[in-house]
């Protein structure tokens, strides 16, 4: 083996590129490991466990990128280092149609925008903090994606832009739909009367989606981060944003979406949620529903059931589900699974969260890397045990490798294994489309479950939800034809795809 | 009116730092956005970051 090292001085490209890169220079003939990306400690730490670091990198900053590729021999390092500068090159110019000046900072972008009201910050979180403050002092409203942010920082930014009137919408927010805008991953919706408020980013896709599927339309839909409701934060940015849809007048319903509040801060934010004008359905996932019930609002049992209840209050005749209940027993009658077991592969927390808790009661043993109360802690991350549900999008899974929404690679690996495994019985998958996700991430599972298929003696069922709609880039039809194809077992939402597989443990 | 008031009945131009795909889903929907090609302050030198931020106090 050889490594073979290029150090590109004061060349900075972001994470998610470099992480694809990466990982596609990974999957060339006769390269082992690559390593693609800046010089920073993590990354050199990286290269000092993969054994890879030479005199070489000793000098290398954070602002220098690496290309260190450990290969066969000389000659396919070097040829797997030009594919990489190539790749980097090829994704770095712009898709066309957008200005070819990128200003070096925001004050510079600013110029060159005028009126400009939102920033949009995926910046190392280390950096983000400042660019958001400096976002807020000239009065433009902030999403920010980053995460690493600490909670002081967060509050810091949450108090400054409620004095202001401002969205700071995160840090770590995934989604939002402003204006009918998709800010990073959220999905192309009808617009409409319903104004959402969550501190889940795959919670506000599956119900923006659910509801553009059951009628119903979004007028806006604002991410918070998964932190606002904390004892800390104390939901300033869920109320600035909560109080702003009650005065807005294409806003009937406001629907709000997070995990439980902390205790400390329940009663005050009921209260204050209880001085709105306008019907609030309220789904604090896994919170007792007779609870929130009891204070005057429209509870949620899941995500489905908030986009349902959301779109009867907002004027649109929704049924109770997308798919029934007979439905679902007439899918699952007569199929008998080859193994006792169920694996969940999932990119969307949320999503992972809602199966456990609908699946718990029914799975003796549930194991997950975050299991919800009931379920157990998965110890091997990478070998699953009895049932196992997982979400892949957790940071254990995703150092040094982009999101699962966005590489597939971990998760076909997984597929692959779980497929070849005789005890499992049935595997879950969840399949987000939108802006930001991966271009055709049907057909890349896809290709795992045909390769797992031809290992395995009586390859497991595939049951898979899309979480999208008809207007999102990848085109949901074709998506949904792709898996179908394969033989995947294809629901319109996650709920109703658990509901599909609690039916089959209990026929079987 | 509160910014966020009047944030909901204006068009959305956004500034992005960062991913430059999200820059690419937002021109692909025609909304106004400019990229910043942003890099890590003072070469990535925490040392040289600190006394900047010092300078702009």
């Amino acid at each position: 083996m050889e490594v073979i090292t290029k150090i590109k001085q004061d060349t900075y490209y972001d994470s998610v590129t470099l992480m694809l890169v990466s990982s596609e220079i990974e999957k060339m003939e006769a390269v082992e490991e690559a390593m693609i990306g800046m010089g920073t400690d993590y990354n050199i730490e990286s290269l000092q466990r993969l054994d890879m670091f030479g005199t070489e990198h000793e000098d290398a900053t954070p602002n220098d990128l690496i290309l260190t590729v450990k290969a066969a021999d000389a000659k396919a390092g070097e040829k797997a280092i030009e594919t990489a500068e190539e790749k980097l090159k090829e994704k770095s110019q712009s898709s066309g149609g957008v200005s070819a000046y990128n200003p070096p900072t925001q004050e510079r972008a600013a110029d060159m925008l005028p009126g400009a009201n939102m920033v949009l910050i995926s910046v190392p979180g280390e950096h983000a903090a400042k660019e958001a403050h400096e976002a807020l002092d000239n009065d433009r409203h902030v999403m920010l994606f980053s995460d690493n942010v600490s909670l002081d920082e967060e509050l810091e930014l949450k108090e400054k832009a409620v004095k202001k009137g401002l969205l700071m919408m995160g840090p770590d927010c995934g989604t939002s739909i402003i204006n009918g805008v998709p800010l990073a991953f959220a999905n192309a919706v009808r617009g409409g009367n319903i104004g959402l408020v969550a501190a889940s980013g795959t919670g506000l896709q599956e119900t923006t989606s659910i509801i553009h599927q059951l009628g119903g339309g979004i007028s806006q839909a604002i991410g918070v981060g998964g932190r606002d409701l904390s004892a800390q934060i104390e939901g300033r940015m869920t109320l600035l944003a909560a109080r702003a849809l009650d005065r807005d007048d294409n806003t009937d319903v406001i629907t709000l979406i997070s995990k439980p509040p902390d205790e400390t801060i329940l009663a005050p934010l009921l209260k204050e949620l209880n001085s709105l004008s306008k019907p609030v359905v309220i789904y604090f996932i896994g919170a007792d529903q007779a609870k929130i019930e009891a204070e005057g609002f429209t509870a949620a049992g899941d995500l489905e059931n908030a986009a349902v209840q959301s779109c009867r209050l907002a004027g649109v005749d929704a049924a109770d589900s997308l798919i029934n209940q007979a439905e679902i027993e007439q899918k699952a009658a007569k199929i008998q699974l080859s193994g006792p077991y169920l694996r969940g592969l999932y990119s969307g927390g949320t999503l992972c969260d809602e199966a456990q808790r609908i699946l718990h009661d029914r799975l003796d043993e549930i194991y997950s890397n975050t299991p919800v109360e009931g379920c157990h802690e998965l110890e091997d991350l990478y070998q699953s045990k009895a049932h196992t549900i997982i979400d892949l999008g957790e940071d254990e899974f995703t150092q040094g490798r982009a999101h699962p929404m966005i590489d597939p690679t971990l998760r076909k690996e997984r597929i692959v294994q779980e497929m070849q495994d005789p005890e499992v019985g049935i595997i879950l998958l969840d399949v987000v489309l939108g802006y930001g996700a991966h271009p055709d991430m049907a057909g890349a599972l896809v290709e795992a479950i045909e390769e797992g298929k031809s290992a395995a003696d009586s390859p497991p069922l595939v049951a898979a939800s899309i979480c999208g709609t008809d207007q999102d880039p990848q085109n949901y039809e074709q998506q949904k034809n792709t898996l179908e194809e394969a033989g995947v077992y294809v629901f319109p939402s996650n709920v109703s795809m658990v509901k599909f597989a609690y039916q089959l443990f209990e026929t079987t | 009116m509160k910014p966020i008031d009047s944030l909901f009945n204006e068009e959305v131009k956004v500034i992005n730092l960062g991913i430059p795909a999200f820059r690419d889903d937002l021109d692909e929907q025609g909304v106004e956005v400019v990229h910043v090609d942003w890099s890590p302050p003072a070469g990535g030198n925490k040392k040289m970051q600190s006394l900047l931020n010092q300078l702009k106090g």
